[in-house]
């Protein structure tokens, strides 16, 4: 057993502790404050909140294994705008016209591919430059938007696939479709980072980029299929989230990089890199939904949420600290 | 002389374009868009565009001094409507006297609560920054009910000066932003505490061991964001008059890239305001230009977005010696 054994355990149960804390408030607050006639923990509620919990999801699961390798991608509401823009013109494009519903399995493919490509743009000027992600991803985030408003001007792109809609709205085993993808990316990335040799390297290269350069580890490869999952993981949710409305802004998904990373930071992965588990970053984004679902159940507005999770943040890095405070100690000396 | 010429190899050219490439690169952007449009260099278009990046350029002189001491401010967009919503409100509540400073005050409380975060408690400055970003938004919607703010009698006040009166024929916003990069700029360049932001920003460890107080040069550098912040927000309410509770929303990531396209270093110890403020008017005549031009005002998304990286690689690349990076 090592010192910092209960730290851990705290560190790592903390997010769900705080999920527990969360619903517990909101039931209680709820039956003084609602104006609902609904309790906070019906069951419609909760599948709902899983539904809406999937378009800042899916791309957390990329964001946690972008952080955890030690880079940050600060263009995923872009690339998801791009890629929702490409899903909803592709169905309408001439080329297609003689596939009737097998119009949408190659929309969505185009739509994923366009994640993937520009994904891979940042990873490749990342690995082959040397420029910080933060800056190259910064960058993109201009970039990449100004390819939305370049492919559409200012006006929204809108087409209503019913087919779709119908897929985007179907239940199965009483979970909507965006849950049961938010559940499978969720699944899929844990298996990536904990059972493959692509994971156990990303961690190293989080860890210690020296170090893994030393022990053999091609960084820019590693670093360059992150990205590329990240992009496709962005494209994933817009495909998901527009199946259903049918129409997109070409000021969609703006923000979406700041609630993705405090999601992900909320689930305890580091900035630094090197730590951080899929399976708490789950947690982040319930814990972020419920706040947000919550505050609206007992009356509060927007106002209130963007408080309340901007402290929080705070919160919990202060924690975190004090948690860390013993061990970061020892290292610098 | 001779012979210093013979020895220019294309290594010293490499290196010279890599350091002064934002000038470089500056200049041949002027050429290319007055010989597009001759309206570009138009006395009146040049001041225009000095104008409207006055309020960036302010908030961009404070980050850089954030950037220099090797944190970073993501704060700035939410906290600049924050200043902006305050002054309109207290301007019909307390008249304009007694309204500016107190939303300074105000504002400068919000930088010395994160400079308290990031300086004293030694947090994260990104997330800490990122988590403002949120809670201010929030506040403002709280201060402001969600509703835009207006200055009830637009004709009655001088509260307009800062944003569109004009003094010995120049706006006074491109004042403001000259005096304050000047004051600011001569703070940094000059004095023994513009000296101890580069040393804690250049090497946090060593600045310690020499006796340089961390902590309250990160915390100082976080009051003067906030003072330029107050100073921006200032000058939006007082150009429009009245203002939507999302004004800054966004700006932070403009005012970051103004910075870095100035060659600002994000790991600190590095970067001045006059490459800032070049930075800042790069960004404004490639706008500019990109609209006389012809093209619609998004281009230049896609513009900055090459700029940006292109600055910043060279940059890099002529201070390891090689294009490439030696990533494996």
């Amino acid at each position: 057993m090592t010192p910092g054994t209960l730290s851990t355990i705290l560190k790592n149960g903390a997010i769900w502790g705080f999920i527990v804390l969360e619903l517990i408030f909101f039931t209680v607050a709820g039956q003084f404050l609602s104006l609902s006639e609904n309790a906070f923990m019906d069951a419609d509620n909760m599948l709902l909140l899983f539904k809406q919990s999937a378009p800042i999801g899916i791309i957390a699961m990329g964001m946690t294994i972008v952080m955890i390798n030690g880079n940050i991608d600060l263009s995923v509401g872009a690339t998801y705008a791009l890629s929702a823009v490409v899903l909803l013109d592709a169905m309408t494009w001439p080329v297609f016209g003689g596939l009737g519903d097998w119009v949408i399995p190659v929309a969505c493919l185009l739509a994923l591919l366009t994640g993937v490509v520009l994904g891979a743009i940042n990873g490749l000027i990342v690995w082959k430059t040397g420029v910080d992600a933060f800056i190259v991803t910064l960058g993109a985030m201009l970039g990449y938007r100004g390819l939305v408003f370049m492919y559409n001007g200012e006006q929204p792109t809108s087409h209503l696939n019913w087919t779709l809609v119908d897929f985007a709205e179907m239940q199965v085993l009483g979970l909507h479709t965006a849950t049961w993808v938010l559940l499978i990316v969720t699944v899929a990335m844990w298996f990536l980072m904990n059972r493959t040799v692509h994971g156990r390297n990303a961690y190293a290269i989080g860890n210690n980029r020296e170090a893994a350069v030393n022990a053999g580890i091609r960084v820019g490869p590693h670093m360059l299929i992150n990205f590329m999952i990240i992009g496709f993981l962005a494209a994933l949710s817009a495909v998901v989230f527009y199946a259903e409305t049918g129409s997109v802004n070409p000021n969609d998904g703006e923000l979406y990089e700041l609630w993705v990373i405090t999601a992900v930071v909320l689930g305890g992965t580091k900035l630094t890199g090197g730590a951080g588990s899929i399976v708490s970053t789950f947690g982040g984004v319930l814990a972020i939904q419920l706040l947000r679902k919550g505050l609206a159940h007992i009356g509060a507005d927007t106002s209130t949420v963007n408080l309340v999770i901007g402290l929080i943040l705070i919160a919990v890095l202060l924690l975190d600290r004090q948690l860390n405070v013993k061990g970061k100690e020892e290292l610098k000396i | 002389m001779e012979g210093e010429m013979a020895t220019l190899t294309k290594k010293d050219i490499g290196g010279f374009l890599a350091r002064q490439g934002i000038l470089v690169a500056f200049a041949l952007f002027m050429i290319g868009f007055t010989l597009a449009n001759a309206q570009f260099l138009n006395p009146d278009n040049v001041m225009g565009v000095v104008r409207s990046s006055a309020i960036l350029g302010v908030m961009a002189l404070g980050v850089t001094f954030v950037v220099i001491s090797g944190n970073l401010d993501l704060s700035v967009g939410s906290m600049m409507s924050f200043s902006t919503i305050v002054v309109l409100d207290l301007h019909d509540k307390l008249g304009p006297t007694l309204a500016i400073p107190a939303m300074f005050a105000m504002t400068l409380c919000l930088g010395a609560f994160i400079g308290f975060l990031v300086g004293y408690l030694k947090l994260n400055s990104l997330i800490v920054t990122l988590g403002m970003l949120s809670a201010i938004h929030g506040l403002t919607l709280t201060y402001s009910g969600g509703k835009n703010m207006d200055i009830a009698d637009k004709e009655g006040t001088w509260f307009s000066i800062f944003g569109q009166g004009d003094a010995l024929g120049i706006p006074v916003p491109i004042l403001i932003f000259l005096l304050l990069a000047v004051v600011l700029g001569t703070m940094l360049a000059k004095t023994p505490f513009g000296r101890k932001i580069y040393a804690v920003g250049g090497n946090g460890t060593a600045a310690t061991f020499s006796g340089i107080p961390r902590a309250r040069v990160v915390f100082s550098c976080y009051l003067v964001s906030a003072f330029c912040v107050a100073t921006a927000g200032l000058l939006q309410a007082s150009r429009s008059m009245g203002s939507q509770n999302t004004v800054g929303q966004g700006l932070e990531l403009e005012v970051l890239a103004a910075v870095i396209l100035g060659g600002a270093s994000l790991m600190g110890g590095s970067g001045t305001i006059f490459k800032t403020v070049i930075g800042v008017l790069i960004l404004g005549f490639i706008q500019n230009g990109l609209l006389l031009v012809g093209l619609p005002f998004y281009v230049q998304y896609v513009v900055t977005w090459i700029i940006i990286i292109l600055a910043v690689w060279l940059d890099i690349a002529a201070k390891r010696g090689r294009l490439w990076s030696p990533i494996a």
